[in-house]
């Protein structure tokens, strides 16, 4: 096996200290600083240097290797649109340096804040001392401008991962990049060579003030609402009555089921690895390899569907964690999760690598080749999804709920009570067999009208709890602080959040002969490490208000939140239930979260969890690593609402 | 400040160009730095302060009444300062007739979020014409309704035992993704006569429009409609003794914008 990378700058350390790029480093600092004071690029200020239009040529990251790094945070003029805008940068790349670790080996980096503001880097998925987490308040107090914070951990793990900013908005304007762990011990996965996929959003705009139009008006960057002539066309093929029905949930919630992504193509560039889709970054191989492809989704805001239309792709990775190897077509990447995906593409074509967005409104592409001079077709995107009442937690009206209901029943081979038909656990439910995507169950099945539930078998704690790696077995609770003005719906039916492909992806196999990957698939390659049954459960609720553009947990915004108290040591279940319309991309930070699949002996372990709307998800965590803890929604503008601090001790 | 100050100056005095420019640098971002303050924790701030200042209404109106073409100038908005849950409010409107101005009115508000759609509002409204000014307490309510209305309502208390209520309610329909049809309804009644404005008890006047609006982008609407203005009871009466009439029908132009 040999891998082959890029040009490699340095051996063992990587050190950015020539004169021309210092220079270069002060001179664009020197523009953000008065575009920040709002006196513009070309002020008077601006030393009439030609050098400070002079923006970084779009190109993927370099390699760094070694196990000493000195990266500098700073300003750097880019050009994504047609127009020069300045970027935060580390060692003025994006995106960042890909950084190529060692498993065993213990790495030091010393950042160096260039910023007119605070800044941190924190190296997501690592496991390490609380104090190297790089997230301000919690592991440190952050980078003060000009200073220079020395990061040193052991590498006790390997695969794909990434770093990026923790301090305000940084990381929508450039600060993030991958990281690659090799092995200590040989490769499971066999591959002839590895490329880095980097896709992320850029926006001309300044985040602040992306998030300030969300505030004052959520549905900004929606330029899909529902029409006059939708209407028209629901009334024709449903009738006055029937549209009327269908439309009265949307109508009542005052939501959109356009609502997929805050934030859209109409002010984001989707980028591969740095590049446009215009530029169309190019990854080659030679005739005959087998390629492996490393995803890591670097986005604010965006998740991606992501296909190489003409090759199947195997997935061998899933948050640098190795997994049983699954072959799909279509996988869902949500903000800050990582697939490592092993492709065998024919020597004399070219691929199409397409990341779409969840919404559609764009889409992040490059070449797969092994001949420069060919290219590949781009594929039309696919259709804009919609929400289903099910993805707002509600029941479907005028559905044939007792056809549905034989179907789940049969599914269900599980224990006899009938929490799985509920959806609570992840029992696998097939819902292509149910003939539709939002999966509609029958209320008599869920306990909720026909058949009393007997609470006394509900399970609420000690060794009663839902068996490791089945999922939880209690009730879902809305808690009184999720009421108020600052929360506007509670799902009053859970989706099983594991099996579901997600919104957008759940036809695609019968419309596309796809085989989407969904969290069901996933399996980790070895045995579970903890196989304690988990002591405790905790419920959170994934809240917010998507008009007020409020974000929160149990309806507690993080300001006002009390931090989430882990016994050092405990076995921990953790059941997220979404609240909301949204799909949340959850980050707990320091320890992994062991997705209960239904499979117990096989955990797959993340760091990222993505949650859909109307659905709960539930993970086991070992509190083996003491510290304070970030713990939040990966959607750059989730973020400041939607976070708890996790205290192991 | 004094300190950051001095070292902003002594920057722009150093003689090395490459020297000067850095220290001038630092200074300037130490500027900026207190300018925006900053925030230690783990992500930007969740619940900025923010302003927004809304246009709702400018516009030029045609009627049956007016001697000159679209002589009738009428605006219509309104301001907030404040965070999510909590905002202190400005409304104001005005009409100007043929270089003279009408009615003025301005709101000052206190707003709090009392459920997901709706906030509850508290505050004073002084109305500078007609004369002689009038001055009124305002407890109000404004928010989306289902079905997507929104809503502007408010009972005015005012000095002698005067009141009156103001109900707004407007729809926009999206033809279009930028063409938007937006009617609109407006009903004022008043608890008892006032002679000196010519307003007379219960429903004293309405006013209904339909306005076709095209955003050039988020922020920027130009438009066209209809407005139909209707007053009645004493109201009326009044208007007919001064030989206006009690109904109007106007062609409006306007703009609608925010930021």
């Amino acid at each position: 096996m040999k891998t082959n990378y890029p040009p490699i700058v340095s051996k063992h350390t990587a050190v950015l200290s020539t004169p021309q790029l210092s220079r270069r480093r002060f001179v664009t600092g020197m523009a953000a600083g008065s575009a920040v004071l709002g006196l513009g690029l070309h002020s008077p200020l601006s030393l009439g240097s030609s050098s400070l239009s002079s923006h970084i040529k779009r190109s993927p990251p370099q390699v760094l290797k070694g196990n000493q790094f000195d990266l500098n945070i700073g300003y750097q003029t880019v050009n994504m649109t047609g127009r020069e805008k300045i970027a935060t940068t580390v060692n003025d790349s994006l995106p960042a340096p890909i950084l190529h670790w060692k498993e065993g080996e213990t790495v030091t980096l010393r950042v160096t804040n260039n910023l007119a503001h605070d800044s941190s880097i924190h190296w997501h998925g690592m496991i390490l001392p609380t104090d190297m987490d790089g997230v301000p308040g919690l592991s440190f107090t952050g980078i003060k401008p000009g200073e220079t914070y020395e990061y040193q951990f052991d590498i006790n793990q390997n695969g794909t991962y990434w770093y990026h900013s923790h301090s305000g908005f940084q990381e929508q304007t450039g600060i993030y990049g991958a990281i690659v762990i090799e092995p200590k011990e040989p490769d499971p996965v066999a591959y002839d060579r590895d490329h880095v996929v980097i896709l992320s959003d850029w926006t001309d705009e300044v985040p602040e003030k992306v998030y300030a139009k969300l505030k004052k008006m959520s549905h900004y960057y929606n330029f899909r609402e529902r029409t006059a002539g939708d209407l028209w066309k629901d009334v024709k093929e449903k009738g006055v009555s029937g549209t009327w029905r269908d439309r009265q949930m949307w109508n009542q919630m005052r939501m959109s089921e356009t609502d997929i992504a805050d934030v859209t193509g109409y002010t984001y560039t989707y980028l591969m690895n740095g590049m446009t889709p215009d530029d169309g970054w190019q990854a080659l191989f030679n005739k005959g390899e087998k390629v492996r492809l490393r995803f890591v989704n670097a986005a604010a805001m965006t998740i991606f569907d992501v296909r190489i239309p003409g090759l199947k792709m195997t997935v061998v990775a899933s948050d640098g964690q190795n997994i049983e190897p699954v072959t799909i077509d279509e996988f869902r990447i949500g903000v800050a999760e990582t697939y490592d995906v092993v492709v065998e593409p024919n020597g004399d074509s070219a691929y199409t690598i397409f990341a779409q967005s969840n919404d559609r409104t764009g889409y992040a592409r490059g070449v797969l080749t092994s001949d420069t001079s060919l290219q590949a077709e781009i594929p039309p995107m696919d259709y804009a999804p919609t929400l289903g009442h099910s993805d707002m937690g509600m029941s479907m009206e005028g559905m044939d709920h007792s056809a549905h209901a034989a179907i789940a029943e049969t599914d269900v081979n599980q224990t006899p009570m009938d929490h799985s038909a509920m959806g609570h656990s992840p029992a696998p439910m097939d819902h292509s067999a149910m003939g539709h995507s939002s999966a509609p169950m029958d209320h008599s099945a869920m306990g909720h009208s026909a058949a009393p539930m007997d609470h006394s078998k509900m399970n609420h704690g000690g060794s009663r709890l839902g068996k490791a790696g089945h999922g939880t077995n209690s009730e879902i609770i809305h808690g009184e602080k999720e009421f108020g003005p600052h929360v506007d719906m509670r799902a009053e039916i859970m989706q099983n959040g594991i099996s579901d492909p997600g919104v957008g992806l759940r036809d695609h196999q019968q419309r596309y002969g796809r085989k989407v990957l969904t969290y069901a698939d996933i399996r980790n390659l070895t045995p579970t490490i903890d196989t304690r049954e988990p002591e405790r459960e905790i419920q959170l609720h994934l809240t917010g208000n998507m008009s007020r553009y409020m974000w929160s947990m149990n309806g507690i915004k993080f300001a006002d939140a009390e931090p989430l108290q882990l016994k050092y040591g405990e076995r921990v279940r953790v059941v997220l239930v979404n609240d909301t319309m949204m799909t949340h991309p959850i980050h707990l930070h320091g320890v992994w979260s062991e997705l209960e699949t239904g499979e117990p002996n096989y955990i797959p372990r993340k760091h990222t969890i993505m949650v859909q709307p109307g659905s709960s998800v539930s993970y086991l965590v070992t509190a083996d690593a003491k510290g304070k803890w970030a713990y939040h929604c990966h959607l750059l503008y989730h973020m400041p609402g939607m976070m708890r601090e996790v205290w192991i001790s | 400040m004094e300190n950051i100050m001095k070292s902003v100056i002594k920057g722009v005095t150093k003689k090395d160009p490459l020297k000067r420019c850095k220290s001038l640098n630092i200074g300037l971002f130490t500027l900026t730095l207190l300018a925006t303050g900053q925030n230690a924790l783990a992500g930007a701030e969740d619940d900025p302060l923010l302003t927004m200042v809304k246009i709702d209404q400018l516009e030029k109106r045609n009627g049956d009444e007016d001697t000159s073409v679209f002589g009738e100038v009428v605006f219509e908005g309104q301001a907030w300062i404040g965070y999510d849950l909590e905002k202190i409010w400005l409304k104001a409107e005005g009409e100007r007739v043929e270089g003279k101005n009408e009615s003025m009115e301005l709101q000052l508000l206190y707003s709090k979020a009392i459920s997901p759609f709706w906030d509850i509002q508290f505050g004073a409204r002084r109305d500078f014409k007609p004369e002689p000014e009038r001055n009124w307490g305002v407890i109000g309510f404004q928010g989306v309704a289902p079905y997507y209305a929104e809503i502007d309502t408010a009972l005015f208390i005012g000095e002698s035992g005067r009141t009156s209520l103001r109900f707004e309610a407007e729809y926009e329909l999206m033809l279009t993704q930028r063409l938007v049809l937006i009617p609109e309804v407006e009903l004022n009644f008043f608890g008892k006569t006032d002679e000196e404005t010519d307003t007379g008890s219960g429903l004293s006047s309405s006013e209904m429009g339909l306005r076709l609006a095209y955003e050039i982008r988020r922020e920027f609407s130009p438009y066209i409609g209809i407005s139909w203005e209707n007053k009645y009871g004493a109201t009326a009466d009044f208007a007919k003794a001064e030989g206006e009439l009690t109904n109007d029908t106007q062609f409006v132009i306007g703009v609608s914008g925010w930021f």
